[in-house]
């Protein structure tokens, strides 16, 4: 692995990474059974240089800002090396967001230059939110069939200058990246990351879990995504590894690259993790009786061999089947992006296949805390990584309180919100606005959440002021969007779901025709970011002075209320 | 050549089997994810299933943000 500590900037020590690993096999990319592509570390430099090359021809200098929406391959890795290389800002947006959000995003951004698929383009290019971005002059696409219509933009293919491009030095403190942890509603969060922030987190990460050539990573969490972007990118780049991109995430095609690809790490949100639990649950329990005695025998075998520590090469002996069908050489899943159930990291400790549960913000630089396996612990997210100092602030008797983290990994601020930046990072200290202790042994258990917003199995952050527009003008008096927990304070931090508080009009009633105008625009969201029920109250929501609903003061009168009976469901 | 009507019926029809809800409970509007309580990695096992069926290969980017059986069908139905 590169000496990290010695480099001021991610351009620069990727563009060392290309070098030192030149002969090293750096990306592959599947779609369903067909492999499209394998290159080494120097067939991405030139791949990458031409670009870098046209970049700078086209005026992108240090600093300036570019925007990524693409899904995870090859080309996205490719741009965003370029990006770093000639001292840009990366903007990395999910592509999973409506061509109206990316726009905002971009806008909010001052994104110069986006880098984009064909299929998305063909979304956006058409969105009547493109007038909004003044600021973007350059469109690349991607892999557009040789007649399309590119409505302006410009084929990445094509995009390609003569001659070397010049590197273009940063400093560890410059900002990197804009990384929007949430906000496509009212107010955009843009995490500004500097490349210190970056460096400083991979030579933690990969202090646990170390990379080296050889080393496979599958990528299937976005890489825009704070996770894959560290240890689908990044982190693997630094140490020579190789990175597996599918371009079909079918659950069988991700089942098969496993084997195929004897993958080695792998990243995964809750949600897949549980349905990978689900599905060899169902395998072991399908076994005959006699086999099942023997499995569940070996597996028992295996609980007590490894109750200490994680025994790879005795469990992959031991559970042989179990192991083959992840490939083999499987070392960790890396699961994050949203809470796990203590259950699911269990089932597979015991299969020898070890999780590694951690807990992270995008603003803190991808994860605070990782279970370090020593030994593994299902009941907690584990301890602060190396360079991590966390406390618990004004912790109640049991010792629960705000997670407060502080460390060379944590954003600046967010962009252009020198208020929202004031309130989040106090003297230093991120304010997390998670609930949660740490136990004797420095390990964090996480109980809750004391801000208004939920997190998705899928890992997704959602707030309500972001899913607002979409009541907007509905027949009531008037209307709010909560986490539920926010209202009703839970020590769990699975199963949460938003509500929609009502006034109705005095005389309304809430009726059939009201509940279809609800689930009818509630529709209109993408499925994770939808109302679960509502919630009626029958008085005047506080507003301030300006107008504005006062939320905690709404939430605290709807917390009178009982839950059980209180939240209607649609 | 199948019709878009008929196309739309086997989506339905499939997806009720897949799911096992009666069949013809499913309506071309439905949101799948909210009618069959399914998420977005069950959303992803029938759509191997109709691939399958209709002999086809739907790209992911193809059914990105498609939420109900009409559009679904629509997109299935450009492929034949």
């Amino acid at each position: 692995m590169l000496d990290l500590s010695q480099y001021q900037s991610i351009g620069e020590a990727l563009k060392d990474s290309l070098d030192q690993f030149a002969n090293e096999t750096c990306l592959i990319e599947a779609d369903r059974e067909r492999e499209k592509e394998r290159i080494t570390y120097s067939e991405f430099r030139k791949r990458a240089h031409p670009l870098a090359r046209g970049l700078q021809d086209s005026g992108f200098a240090a600093a300036d800002r570019a925007g990524i929406i693409m899904t995870n391959q090859s080309k996205w890795l490719i741009s965003a090396y370029v990006i770093f290389f000639t001292g840009g800002v990366l903007v990395p947006l999910d592509y999973k967001l409506t061509p109206e959000e990316h726009w905002q995003l971009l806008e909010h951004s001052g994104a110069r230059i986006l880098i984009t698929e064909y299929p998305i383009w063909r979304l956006l290019g058409a969105s009547p939110g493109r007038a909004a971005a003044a600021e973007l002059r350059t469109v690349l696409v991607t892999e557009a069939p040789p007649n399309a219509d590119l409505s302006g933009a410009q084929r990445w293919e094509d995009f390609r200058g003569e001659g070397e491009p010049v590197f273009v030095p940063r400093q560890r403190q410059d900002m990197a990246c804009i990384v929007y942890s949430s906000g496509t509603g009212g107010r955009p969060k843009g995490c500004m990351m500097s490349h210190e922030n970056y460096l400083e987190q991979c030579v933690a990460l990969t202090s646990l879990y170390p990379f080296w050539p050889g080393v496979r990573y599958l990528s299937i969490l976005p890489t825009n995504h704070a996770i894959d972007f560290m240890v689908g990118f990044f982190g693997p780049f630094t140490c020579g590894a190789t990175v597996v991109h599918l371009r079909t995430l079918r659950p069988e095609f991700v089942r098969e690259a496993f084997s195929k690809y004897k993958i080695t790490y792998v990243s995964l949100v809750p949600l897949v993790l549980k349905n990978l639990q689900k599905g060899l649950q169902t395998r072991f329990d399908a076994l005959p009786p006699a086999k099942r005695k023997v499995f569940n025998l070996l597996v028992g075998i295996n609980k007590v061999l490894t109750k200490g520590r994680i025994r790879l090469n005795l469990s992959r002996q031991l559970l042989k089947d179990v192991h083959s069908a992840f490939g083999g050489e499987l070392s960790a899943i890396i699961v994050g992006g949203a809470f796990s159930e203590p259950q699911t990291l269990q089932f597979f400790y015991d299969l020898g296949i070890p999780v590694a549960n951690g807990y992270g913000l995008t603003e803190a630089g991808t994860a605070i805390t990782v279970n370090d396996l020593k030994p593994f612990r299902a009941d907690t997210v584990g301890k602060p990584l190396p360079g991590m100092e966390v406390r618990i602030v004004n912790p109640d008797a049991a010792g629960i309180g705000e997670v407060a983290v502080r460390s060379k990994t944590i954003m600046s601020g967010y962009l252009n919100e020198p208020e929202l930046t004031a309130e989040t990072i106090v003297d230093g200290w991120l304010l997390t606005g998670d609930l949660g202790k740490l136990d004797a042994a420095g390990h964090l258990q996480l109980s809750g959440r004391k801000k208004n917003m939920i997190v998705t199995e899928e890992g997704k952050n959602i707030y309500p002021e972001d899913i607002e527009a979409v009541f907007e003008s509905l027949p009531v008096k008037e209307f709010c969007v909560f986490a539920a927990n926010y209202i009703w304070p839970q020590r769990s931090m699975v199963g949460e779901q938003l509500v929609l508080a009502l006034h109705l009009e005095p005389g309304q009633t809430y009726s059939d025709e009201l509940r279809r105008e609800i689930t009818a625009r509630n529709n209109r969201l993408l499925n994770y970011k939808r109302i679960h029920g509502v919630v009626l109250l029958d008085e005047d929501f506080p507003r301030t002075a300006s107008l504005k609903i006062k939320r905690n003061v709404l939430a605290e009168r709807l917390a009178q209320l009982d839950r059980a009976i209180a939240i209607l469901p649609l | 050549m199948r019709t878009p009507e008929q196309t739309t019926q086997e989506v339905l029809e499939l997806a009720a089997t897949h799911f096992n809800v009666p069949a013809g409970s499913l309506l071309p509007t439905d949101d799948f994810f909210k009618k069959l309580g399914i998420d977005s990695l069950q959303a992803l096992e029938l759509l191997s299933r109709l691939e399958n069926h209709f002999g086809i290969e739907l790209p992911d980017y193809e059914v990105q943000g498609v939420s109900d059986f009409k559009t679904l069908a629509e997109r299935i139905q450009s492929r034949l």
